[in-house]
């Protein structure tokens, strides 16, 4: 944003105590082989907040994700999830501890229905009348996979696939929901149902982390917003402050 | 990963004759870059990609066919009754070439490995059966009364699959494990090393030559007669036992918690990391499942054939796995058909070219196979959007 890449709009102030901090990036430096995508990010993402994340393609923003469920070790920096640092724990555990991630690219298990495929997002559940619940909160949520769910998710439209991906997230009874560019290819009358949806998930008290190309759906969306710009945060603060910043107009939103 | 790495590799031709809906995916990437090999041929070169795309899309039918006529080719040659024996013995050879091959298929599933060392666990499972037979004295349990006999069983079967089992998982964790995310060659030079390790051991250990194994005389006497052909009860016992294993995988494959996990990781590692799915784990019992699949084929290849060798596996392993490449590697289905396929090939064809062509006929069909069909016959099937 600015020229030397300082934010414009400062972080609000921490008062809050450290169980309240459901994800804590403390300046990360995460690199694929030599390449460094991520340089000092830090980021926070609070008790019931939805946080927008966004940033020009290839800005970071789906490396940040990975990096909050384990898919990717960070080379210097913390992570810290529900306060407790997460070093080395490896997905599958991040997952467990009630991070949900609908990832880029939608990841459907293809060749699995739609019912299985939200079945795996109750994978390491045991509770079988929560997740009896939770299947229906997502039929409910998403009345079209009902209609589908002995159907492949192969063969599913792109919408019907993201509305899987979301709901296979949603199925682990996630405390924090990791959602990687939700409104991708979809109809506009679809993007709007799938927002209303995420108001909706996070009205009952899920946590929400959004990557979001359209950015000011986004913000409007989020309490608070991150910017990524070539791997680092370039500004951050609330919502309103950033839809009302010159810089985030002209670059983001088009104005 | 698999699913969708494997789609640029899909060989032409590969999507079938099918409405367009239904497309096959070249798992294993075994098949030819592009078609445009043939531009060689000049001016020939339409008339060779339609032969190409006709002998593709209708490899089935023509293996199918060339099948039932060496059948009829056997029939004429020496009746009703040579003809019989052989597909007797093409389903027992069958059974244990889809045992074996259902092994090689789960594991290329989900790590994307030709497991070379496959084979000779098959091998050292033969030998392990022995040593619990010998141990626990067996044989003479089981040819003292029925009862003995399904005792014998009872304990043999269990113990060789869970040896041959820890084995699998044992090279896995050793061999493979560390080169997960290496470039594809690595791991598979390794199970290539893990193969001649097994092997160098076993010669030792065993000697170079056949060992009896005593189980020969477990199962005895003729369960009823088709004409002039007897049908053994070992017979019924080999096919009875490699059909009850295959349903019993099928069943856990689909309706279990770790099956369903299997299933998952082999189509998305990541996503399957995502739903919390321990991937180790998972690859672990992959592992153990087909080890000892391959270990009950070692003691069914054991009670009918009656010896083993240091190793018998490893020509035993490339066949089965033709079979697994033929159902369309990464299919389990596919795989136990594959097997039954390639034991009327083997039998059949080697009773009418000489039974010393029989394993180069199949080699044959394993290039055909690449070559035309690289998705195998029933391939990994994508449903995508047209
Ligand atoms: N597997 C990888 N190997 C090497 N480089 C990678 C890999 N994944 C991402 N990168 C690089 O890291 C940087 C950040 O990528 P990332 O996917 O996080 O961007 P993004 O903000 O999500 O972009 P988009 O909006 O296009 O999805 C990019 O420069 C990208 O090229
Ligand atoms: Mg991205």
């Amino acid at each position: 944003m600015s020229e030397n890449g300082q934010p414009v709009v400062a972080t609000t102030a921490d008062t809050s105590t450290v169980t309240d901090k459901v994800i804590d990036l403390r300046a990360i430096d995460v690199y694929y082989g030599r390449v460094q995508a991520l340089t000092r990010v830090s980021l926070e993402v609070r008790q019931g907040e939805i946080v927008a994340l966004i940033g020009s393609n290839g800005a970071g923003k789906t490396t940040t994700l990975r990096t909050i469920s384990g898919l990717i070790s960070p080379r210097k920096g913390e992570v810290l999830l529900f306060g407790k640092a997460i070093q080395g724990i490896g997905a599958a555990q991040i997952a467990r501890l009630g991070v949900g991630h609908a990832p880029e690219g939608r990841r459907l298990f293809a060749r699995m229905t739609v019912r299985e495929n939200l079945d795996m997002g109750a994978y390491s559940r045991g509770d079988r009348a929560g997740i009896r619940t939770d299947l229906e909160r997502v039929y409910t949520l998403f009345p079209r996979l009902r209609e589908r769910d002995s159907q492949l998710a192969g063969s599913l439209s792109g919408g019907e696939q993201q509305m899987v991906a979301i709901g296979r997230a949603l199925m682990s009874a996630p405390k924090v929901l990791l959602l990687d560019e939700p409104s991708l290819g979809l109809a506009p009358i679809l993007v709007d149902a799938i927002f209303e949806v995420i108001r909706e998930i996070n009205a009952k008290g899920t946590t929400i982390l959004l990557i979001e190309q359209n950015a000011l759906l986004a913000l409007k969306t989020a309490v608070r917003g991150y910017v990524l710009e070539n791997g680092a945060v370039a500004l951050a603060g609330p919502s309103e402050e950033l839809i009302a910043s010159p810089d985030i107009q002209r670059a983001y939103l088009g104005m | 990963m698999s699913d969708q790495s494997g789609i640029p590799g899909a060989a032409p031709g590969g999507t079938g004759g099918r409405s367009g809906s239904v497309t096959l995916v070249d798992q294993a990437n075994l098949g030819p870059r592009t078609a445009e090999g043939s531009s060689f041929f000049g001016a020939a070169a339409p008339v060779l990609r339609l032969a190409y795309s006709l002998i593709s899309k209708n490899f089935g039918a023509l293996l199918l066919g060339l099948i039932v006529l060496s059948i009829f080719g056997t029939f004429l040659q020496g009746g009703a009754t040579l003809m019989g024996n052989q597909i007797k013995n093409a389903l027992v050879l069958g059974a244990i070439y889809a045992l074996v091959a259902i092994g090689y298929t789960m594991v290329y599933g989900i790590i994307e490995l030709i497991n070379f060392a496959h084979g000779d666990v098959f091998t050292v499972s033969g030998f392990y059966a022995i040593f619990i037979a010998n141990t626990l004295h067996l044989n003479s349990l089981a040819t003292s009364s029925f009862g003995g006999l399904l005792l014998a069983l009872a304990i043999v079967f269990p113990l060789s699959m869970l040896a041959a089992g820890l084995t699998g998982v044992a090279i896995e964790f050793v061999a493979y494990r560390r080169l997960r995310d290496a470039p594809r060659l690595a791991p598979l030079i390794t199970a290539i090393g893990v193969s001649f390790l097994i092997e160098g051991v076993m010669l030792v250990r065993e000697g170079p030559d056949y060992v009896t194994t005593g189980q020969a005389s477990w199962i005895n006497g003729t369960a009823f007669k088709l004409g002039q052909v007897s049908i053994g009860y070992t017979d019924l016992f080999v096919v009875g036992t490699a059909l009850l294993l295959m349903f019993a995988l099928g069943a856990f494959v689909q309706r279990t918690r770790l099956g369903k996990a299997m299933r998952s990781t082999a189509q998305d590692r990541t996503a399957a990391l995502l739903c919390g799915i321990d991937i180790n784990r998972t690859i672990s019992a992959t592992f153990f499942i087909g080890s000892a699949l391959a270990a009950a084929a070692a003691v069914i290849y054991s009670i009918n054939y009656g010896d083993v060798k240091w190793n018998i596996g490893f020509r035993l392993g490339i066949i089965a796995f033709t079979a697994a490449v033929l159902g369309g590697i990464g299919n389990i289905v596919g795989a136990g058909v594959g097997g039954f396929l390639i034991g009327l090939i083997y039998v059949f064809g080697g009773s009418l070219v000489g039974g010393e062509w029989s394993e180069a006929l199949i080699f044959a069909i394993l290039v055909l196979i690449l070559t035309f069909r690289p998705v195998g016959l029933f391939g990994v099937e994508v449903t995508t959007r047209a």
